[in-house]
């Protein structure tokens, strides 16, 4: 192991900093190791001002700024981690920390929380926050006309109201120990309250560290530091952090290499080992919770047989599609969807590449004159097609028939994700266990795009999530994963990093890994070295 | 001259028949499409229920010959309508586009036109010599790499190689016009290149072509020089179908660049018609496609006339 992969591990959170330091000492580098500097960047107080310029890989001219829709990293890193603030955070080692409420606690059966509001934090527009302007904005995503993608993350609650200006009670129908955890998400960003229930979601007006000068959706835009903003010094270093729209992989790499851009989102993994070599240019590697799926609709023959599910699990080679696919910037998964960055990850035996128990598998399901067809499109990732076909090939060598059928890109997720018994597919994560396992594991949920059900995971996953005691959850969660694992209509074959470029005039602390962008948080995060 | 007004008026109401029947073939075409703006919108993370909150909210889920003679009846009491996905007033959100493209196209063609008919004229001049053989070496070449080739070959030698100019076009409130020649220099020599060979060559063809008739040779006889026979005799009469192909490409600069704005991030109508096209968001769509067809009938109608202008023979008929 060299200084620099030490360096990577540590800057991505692989290893800690004892570990650092003590992989350091056994290759002789430790001397290096104090005087770099870089990667202990908290020795550096952050240096105040600057304006920074990122150039961003998604982004349309439909995006808005109301949280209900957002879906493109432009408007989440915009409209949630930059003018705006949640509930509660997720620090950048991955616990939950407090935001806009100072505490919270919860009712022994997790059923009512009592979040306690910060006083005296100021809107952009000077207007005081309080627990009206929260209680509106949760509600913005709930009830009959609601539009948004997080209404079912807010179907469980029966009631919320204020008690006082500063306290906010809301009672669930049933048990839900993560619920503080749920507010992190970024469509639940909290908005100000025209004080009767609705909510100012399209103009930008928000709690954040920087508040909107000019946005072109599709294009651009500019924000400008908040005076009052009350995270005051800690966060919020720049003047100003602007925001490009560069859709297109080159000009996006010509503008960072020409240094139209001091950050680019979603270096282009065919060329970054290029881009690595320029002076100037830092590549920065996080892991995260995204993971890219291959779900099968197990109520759809073959795929009802869990020996087929089995015999197809076993037969894609994993560390051949990271090292093509991902050219090495990821993890290969082990069919469950729950990433090393989620709490509770259990260490469970990697599932590797096996024709021989794959051919075992395939008889028993009678899969040897069967062609299955494989539906794919670039749209579920960038290389989707790619590792559709080399799967084909891993299978071919235990004898399983895969036919890959080329979907379009265009309307791929309402025609052929959970149309299709067989495609490909990604899913960013969730912070939470229980929030993945709700959200796509779950017996009859909307997007359970397996049509999977499994009675001791369901039980498992409603008795969790009403439980406090953190290590009777740990056990509970790793059961739960080792049912994914092994009965599951999921092959989860990789989790892929989050891969951007910087130049070396920005400098960051530890990189927050439950979103893209430090967590969306880049812009009050990051700073101008 | 009245022919000509008259003329002007009948291909002005064909031109909105025309514009007519795009919206319908737009509207049939966007219907057909896969999946409608709602779930377009929701992508993933669409659930039966909030497609339906969308659908009933914008009034998506009336049938589409109903909703198409709403659209209509809108836009012919001048309400192009508001963009579904964002809300926005159409004008407000497709003006600046339709500004960006035409000065982009502009500037591409004040520099591709002259240049063109400049060097079409030369290459008839000394026909067959190594400079005609050069240049249309050269500029075949230059129209057969795809233009975001073309593009990133100058981006590589001019933004990155030597930092000349930017290699994205950066535009905000304070770009100033002489910011903006300089940031969209890049691109309209892109197009410059894709554009010139044709209306080059056609300008070489159609001067070529004079050379033979009779009354040039009869110039020739009477001794003028051959550089004044072309200006002075043979381009007047070749003006014709030069002028036609330079309206379809001056065309093609508005409506054909959207790969061009994509390589240099510039938010031109192009990128916006893209756009919406994925997100099904069909009053911006419509928008846009008029734009389009407006382009092309216009650009068409001003080459006729300019034609006839340009003819006496059909400028006073008998």
């Amino acid at each position: 192991m060299t200084f620099k992969e030490l360096q990577r591990l540590y800057a991505t959170k692989r290893i800690n900093r004892r570990d650092f330091l003590a992989g350091a000492a056994a290759i002789g580098a430790l001397g290096a190791a104090s005087t770099v500097g870089l990667p202990f960047p908290a020795m550096a107080a952050p240096s105040k001002g600057g304006h920074m310029r990122i150039g961003m890989g998604t982004g349309s001219t439909s995006d808005t700024l109301d949280p209900a829709t957002f879906d493109t990293t432009f408007n989440q890193v915009l409209g949630y981690g930059t003018l705006r603030n949640s509930l509660t955070e997720v620090t950048p080692d991955g616990q939950l920390g407090p935001e806009l409420a100072e505490s919270w606690e919860a009712s022994p059966d997790a059923k009512v929380w009592t979040f306690k509001l910060r006083e005296g934090v100021e809107f952009h527009s000077g207007k005081t926050m309080t627990a009206a302007d929260v209680i509106a904005s949760i509600n913005h995503h709930r009830g009959e006309n609601s539009q948004s993608a997080a209404k079912p993350l807010l179907a469980a609650i029966e009631d919320i109201k204020a008690d006082g200006d500063y306290t906010v009670v809301v009672t669930l129908s049933a048990g839900n120990a993560d619920f503080p955890f749920y507010m992190t998400d970024y469509h639940l960003a909290i908005l100000p309250s025209d004080g009767e229930g609705n909510v100012d979601a399209t103009s930008g007006d928000g709690t954040g560290p920087y508040k909107l000068e000019a946005f072109e959706p599709g294009v651009s835009a500019m924000t400008s530091r908040f005076e009052n903003y009350f995270k005051g010094d800690d966060r919020q270093h720049l003047d100003s952090f602007e925001m490009l729209v560069l859709t297109d992989t080159a000009a996006r790499t010509n503008a960072m290499t020409t240094g139209e851009i001091d950050y680019m989102e979603r270096a282009d993994l065919k060329t970054v080992h290029l881009l690595k070599n320029r002076p100037g240019v830092e590549v920065l590697e996080v892991t995260g919770t995204q993971h890219y799926t291959m779900p099968m609709l197990t109520d759809v023959d073959p795929f009802s047989s869990n020996d087929t599910r089995l015999a197809l699990k076993y037969a894609i080679d994993r560390e051949d599609l990271l090292a093509k696919v991902l050219r090495g910037y990821g993890a290969v998964g082990n069919d469950h969807p729950i990433a090393t960055a989620n709490r509770y990850h259990a260490d469970i035996e990697q599932r590797a590449y096996d024709p021989d128990k794959a051919k075992f598998h395939a008889k028993k399901a009678g899969l040897e004159n069967v062609e299955i067809n494989l539906s794919a499109a670039d749209a579920a990732f960038a290389g989707a097609v790619d590792a559709a076909v080399l799967f084909k090939e891993h299978a071919a060598a235990a004898g399983i028939n895969v036919n890959v059928v080329r979907e379009p890109n265009d309307g791929y997720w309402s025609d052929v994700w959970m149309k299709k018994p067989f495609c490909m597919c990604y899913w960013g994560g969730r912070p939470t266990e229980d929030q993945m396992f709700t959200t796509a594991y779950a017996e009859g949920v909307p997007w359970n795009d397996t049509n999977w059900s499994n009675e001791r995971f369901n039980n498992l996953l409603t008795e969790a999530r009403a439980l406090l005691d953190e290590a009777r959850r740990a056990e509970i969660y790793a059961e739960m994963q080792q049912i994914v694992r092994d009965d599951g209509g999921t092959i989860v074959p990789l989790f892929a990093s989050y891969v951007d470029a910087h130049t070396d005039g920005l400098a960051h602390d530890t990189v927050g890994a439950n979103y893209a962008l430090d967590g969306f948080k880049i812009a009050e995060r990051w700073w101008k070295a | 001259m009245s022919a000509i007004l008259t003329m002007i008026g009948q291909r002005l109401a064909l031109g909105l028949l025309t514009l007519w029947v795009v919206t319908m073939i737009i509207f049939l075409a966007v219907e057909l499409l896969p999946g409608d703006f709602a779930q377009a919108l929701l992508g993933q993370s669409a659930t039966d229920e909030t497609v339906n909150a969308i659908r009933q909210n914008l009034g998506l889920d009336k049938p589409a010959v109903e909703r198409y003679f709403i659209w209509l009846g809108d836009v012919l009491q001048g309400d192009f309508g508001r963009s579904l996905a964002s809300e926005r007033q159409i004008s407000e959100l497709v003006g600046p586009r339709v500004y960006n493209t035409l000065f982009l196209a502009a500037y591409a063609a004040c520099i591709a036109v002259p240049i063109a008919l400049t060097l079409g004229i030369l290459a008839a001049l000394y026909r067959n010599s190594a400079y005609d053989r050069g240049v249309n070496v050269g500029a075949l070449a230059a129209i057969s790499s795809p233009e975001f080739f073309a593009a990133y070959i100058l981006v590589y030698f001019f933004a990155v190689q030597n930092a000349w100019f930017p290699s994205i076009a950066r535009l905000n409130e304070t770009t100033t016009f002489t910011d903006r020649l300089y940031m969209l220099f890049l691109p309209a020599v892109t197009l410059t290149l894709v554009t010139m060979a044709h209306m080059m060559r056609m300008t070489r063809a159609a001067i070529i072509n004079l050379m033979a008739s009779p009354y040039i040779e009869m110039a020739r006889l009477k001794g003028i020089p051959r550089g004044r026979i072309i200006v002075r005799h043979a381009l007047p009469n070749a003006l014709s179908p030069i002028i036609n192909v330079v309206a379809i490409n001056l065309a093609y600069l508005i409506v054909g660049v959207v790969v061009v704005e994509v390589v240099f991030a510039y938010p031109g109508l192009g990128q916006l018609f893209v756009d919406s096209v994925v997100k099904r968001d069909m009053p911006v769509v419509q928008a846009s496609a008029l734009v389009f067809a407006v382009t092309y009938i216009l650009m068409n109608l001003s080459a006729d006339i300019l034609s006839i202008l340009s003819n006496p023979r059909l400028l006073h008929p008998r």
